[in-house]
């Protein structure tokens, strides 16, 4: 395995007394596709919620890549290059997709208040025209976010994370409340920027064909406890996944 | 073409206190309206924060400049020059240290602490023996016949309302102003990605600040007699119209806030003398029929029914990006 | 300033009897707080909206008892009448104003209660006058202490009926069918209007309901204390606060948010100055405000 991006090390969050996640490790290696599945209610959102800083975990600490990410906060991880996408698509609504990709742009490096007031670099065009037509959306540029159909506001919310320079994306549920055809072309897309542009992926998915498909390993989480990792033949074959899907455990 | 529009614009502003010497101070009265809404939209309209306490900045500032004005000892320009200074940093000071904490409310929460905020330095200000508490104070007269300090005030006034909206115009044109719009559109969203937003935020309230606070330095002196809650920090007028004039133009846009200033300033003018003393009763009326009947403006409006014309008047964003 | 302050404190420690009485009497004004303060929580917590009107309603409440009042009625008919009627002036608000904006964002009903309470204060102030009025029910003080402490019997009143009013509220709320409907629509319009539940008709119910709350606060004011037509803001803030302070739903928080408001009012008031009071009631709500953000933001929330 190549170098370790992400390494959660015994996550805990517990809300008001119910345990969201308890003890959970997990590692994801750069250029890596990982799976994240389990049960509704597993505690998978509040995983990732944890990860990029939206609340912090209770015990526990997250590394990624060699800096220490427990306790900072939302902004402060965003600009490291970790990004999630949310399961209710999150973008704005009120502007063009070129203006919600202008503002994913990453700031220059300059750290001065001037930074606020910093113009759009010329070669971000160019990139945010690109990605727009990698994610199939260039035609459709000028509409406000709004005007976009559900998909292609996953879609855009993709294509957002790839402009701001993620090195790892955590996609929440990118295929759900999607129709079957855009699923397979969204998967292309999630595996074409994982070979070119050297995304790593961490997923939470619950339809199975998808993520048995796309991911390299995963991970599998019930009642907030990590039940299983491995391969995903692995983890098909694994009686207490099987278990823990059904409702027996 | 854009060029010439701007030019004639300016032409006209430029003579139009000679054409109509009369009117001069209802003329300089519009500049004030136009900065109230320009800086009001940039919270309100671009930012989705909406203030009902901005009125603070213009007593602030106007405060500041006349205490400058008393105390300095200097000859009337110099300390009305100094006075101004003083009165816009004041108030960006008092934005910096009021706006860290108070930015972090959402929705109604910072609009009710903001309109606390207002009506809280009226109360003060009028137990405050310093500046002459409910008294007021009554900035130094102007060395020169009247008809020159009503010019000299119109072009103050019109020079800040060109500065601010050329700084708009640019800001809007740029990250500043996309990054207001994605904390209008969804805030979580954009620290998500990055954005610092807190700084974003105090930056947009320091700006208006200091454009208000600039402003309330010279009002105090076109208006000359400061009260507390009347002229200072008037949050039943000032603080009311600066938010009716840019719902009646359009919230966030740019030409919007300055269309409501005019329309809403020239109707004042006209209609608001027949009222005899019922004006305040009719400001009530018109900003419930406002609310109800009209939330999206004149500029919402036409771009409702004219899509493209709209946008090409509307949206500075759209020419400088392309 | 600063001079006044400390001798005020002065007399304060010199006098600890006259603490008694500031607290007691503050107490009692408290009670009344808390009773627009119901009326407050009851309209955010079903129709999310936050009535900035509040204080024009209890200014509204106090007109009506103090005109019965001068044209020779009782207290005990003056009070109930002004209670019907902001009753019937809440649900013509609500069909003729806030009827249009109760499903949209939160600016547009903010604005126009705004506009409501500019209305009131301003119509009041045309039709009444400006004056600061107010009307003696001639149930005399209750004097404790050799006389140190003087407590109204009008207050103690007051105070009693606003305890009696929060339980009634409370069983309102719990047991009876319309206190239900309300509950159900609070939860969910949705879905009460699935259920068969006319939402429109609970909303100017509760608006009617919060009108009518206010004017008995008003009622009460108007003997207690004076009333005038600005005095409204003040009033809407201190309901607004009481019910950060207390949360949402939440009864007996309310009464006690108030009578603590009442009484620190009322010691500010003494040690600043009367001039000070309003604006330490309003620094008090920006404080509240900021400081109930700030114990969120460490669990990074924020007010909702």
């Amino acid at each position: 395995m190549s170098e370790i991006l992400l390494s959660v090390r015994g996550a805990t969050k517990s809300f008001g007394g119910v345990v969201a996640n308890q003890d959970i490790s997990l590692n994801v290696a750069a250029g890596e596709i990982v799976g994240l599945i389990g049960p509704n209610g597993s505690g998978k959102t509040t995983l990732f919620s944890s990860i990029v800083g939206y609340h912090p975990v209770d015990a526990g600490s997250i590394v990624f890549g060699d800096k220490e990410i427990t306790h900072l906060r939302v902004p402060q991880i965003a600009r490291l290059g970790l990004h999630r996408t949310f399961q209710q698509t999150r973008i704005f609504v009120g502007m063009s997709c070129v203006q919600n990709m202008q503002i994913s742009a990453p700031l220059s490096q300059s750290k001065g208040p001037a930074s606020l007031f910093a113009p759009f670099p010329v070669e971000a065009t160019e990139k945010l025209e690109y990605l727009l037509a990698f994610v199939g959306l260039y035609e459709k540029r000028s509409l406000s976010g709004g005007e976009l159909s559900f998909g292609q506001q996953k879609l855009l919310e993709f294509a957002m994370a790839l402009m701001s320079e993620s090195r790892l994306l955590l996609l929440d549920e990118p295929t759900a409340g999607i129709n079957p055809t855009l699923i397979d072309y969204i998967v292309n897309r999630l595996r074409t920027a994982n070979d070119e542009f050297g995304v790593t992926l961490l997923v939470i998915e619950h339809n199975m064909h998808v993520i048995m498909n796309l991911a390299q390993r995963i991970y599998c989480l019930a009642h907030g406890h990590k039940l299983a990792e491995g391969s995903p033949k692995d983890i098909q074959d694994n009686p207490k996944v099987i278990d823990a899907y059904l409702g027996a455990t | 073409m854009k060029q010439l529009g701007y030019g004639i614009l300016i032409g006209i502003s430029l003579v139009a206190p000679f054409v109509f010497p009369e009117f001069r101070t209802q003329l300089s009265f519009l500049w004030v309206m136009v900065i109230f809404a320009l800086t009001w939209d940039i919270l309100g309209g671009q930012m989705g924060y909406n203030s009902f306490g901005n009125v603070l900045f213009v007593g602030v500032g106007m405060y500041a400049c006349a205490v400058v004005q008393r105390d300095m000892g200097l000859d009337y320009f110099s300390s009305l020059f100094i006075g101004v200074l003083v009165a816009g940093g004041l108030a960006v000071a008092l934005a910096l240290v009021v706006g860290n904490a108070l930015l972090d409310l959402r929705g109604h929460y910072f609009a009710i602490g903001t309109l606390g905020l207002g009506v809280a330095a009226g109360e003060i200000a009028g137990g405050w023996d310093f500046i002459g508490a409910g008294s007021g104070m009554v900035p130094p007269l102007y060395p020169g016949p009247l008809d020159s300090r009503d010019l000299f005030f119109y072009f103050q006034l019109f020079a800040v309302a060109v500065v601010l909206f050329s700084t708009l115009r640019w800001l809007y044109g740029g990250r500043f102003g996309l990054a207001l719009n994605a904390i209008r559109d969804d805030e979580d969203k954009a620290e998500a990605l990055g954005i610092y937003t807190t700084r974003y935020k105090t930056a947009a309230w320091c700006l208006a600040a200091l454009f208000l606070g600039v402003t309330g330095g010279l009002l105090g002196n076109v208006i000359g007699f400061i009260d507390p809650k009347d002229v200072a920090f008037a949050g039943s007028t000032f603080g009311v119209w600066m938010i009716i004039m840019v719902i009646t133009g359009g919230k966030g846009t740019l030409w919007g806030p300055v269309l409501g200033a005019v329309v809403f300033h020239v109707t004042q003018e006209l209609f608001w003398t027949f009222l005899f003393g019922w004006q305040r009763v009719a400001l009530g009326l018109l900003i419930i029929a406002i609310a109800v009947l009209f939330p999206q403006g004149i500029l919402g409006w036409v771009r409702e029914h004219w899509p493209k014309d709209a946008d090409t008047m509307g949206q500075a964003k759209s020419d400088s990006q392309r | 300033m600063s001079i006044p302050v400390l001798s005020n404190l002065n007399l304060l420690f010199d006098q600890p009897i006259l603490l008694v009485d500031l607290v007691a009497n503050g107490f009692m004004i408290g009670a009344i707080f808390a009773l627009a303060a119901f009326g407050m929580a009851l309209v955010w917590g079903v129709m999310n909206i936050i009535n900035i009107a509040q204080g024009e309603f209890v200014m509204l409440g106090g007109f009506v008892t103090l005109f019965l009042m001068e044209a020779g009625m009782p207290a005990v008919i003056s009070v109930p009448l002004a209670v019907a009627v902001l009753f019937i002036v809440g649900g013509g608000f609500y069909y003729l104003v806030i009827d249009r904006v109760v499903d949209r964002d939160m600016f547009s009903s903010v604005l126009a209660t705004f506009g409501i309470s500019i209305l009131l204060s301003q119509l009041s102030n045309q039709f009444f006058g400006a004056d600061v009025r107010t009307v003696d029910p001639g149930l005399g003080t209750w004097l404790l202490a050799d006389g140190m402490v003087s407590l109204p019997w009008v207050k103690l009143i007051a105070f009693i009926l606003t305890l009696v009013i929060g339980v009634g509220l409370w069983l309102f709320l719990k047991s009876s069918r319309l206190g239900q409907a309300i509950r159900a629509t609070a939860q969910n319009p949705r879905a009460a209007r699935v259920l068969g539940i006319n939402t429109r008709r609970v909303y100017a119910l509760t608006y009617s309901l919060n009108a009518a709350l206010c004017g008995a606060a008003g009622g009460l004011v108007v003997m207690a204390w004076a009333i005038h037509p600005y005095m409204g803001l003040p009033y809407t803030v201190r309901s607004f606060m009481v019910v950060i302070v207390a949360g949402l739903g939440n009864l007996p928080g309310v009464v006690l948010a108030g009578l603590g408001l009442g009484a620190a009012e009322n010691l500010a008031g003494f040690i600043l100055g009367a001039e000070f009071q309003i604006a330490f009631v309003f620094c008090l709500m920006i404080l509240v405000l900021v400081w109930r953000n700030m114990m969120l933001k460490r669990k990074r929330k924020y007010l909702k």
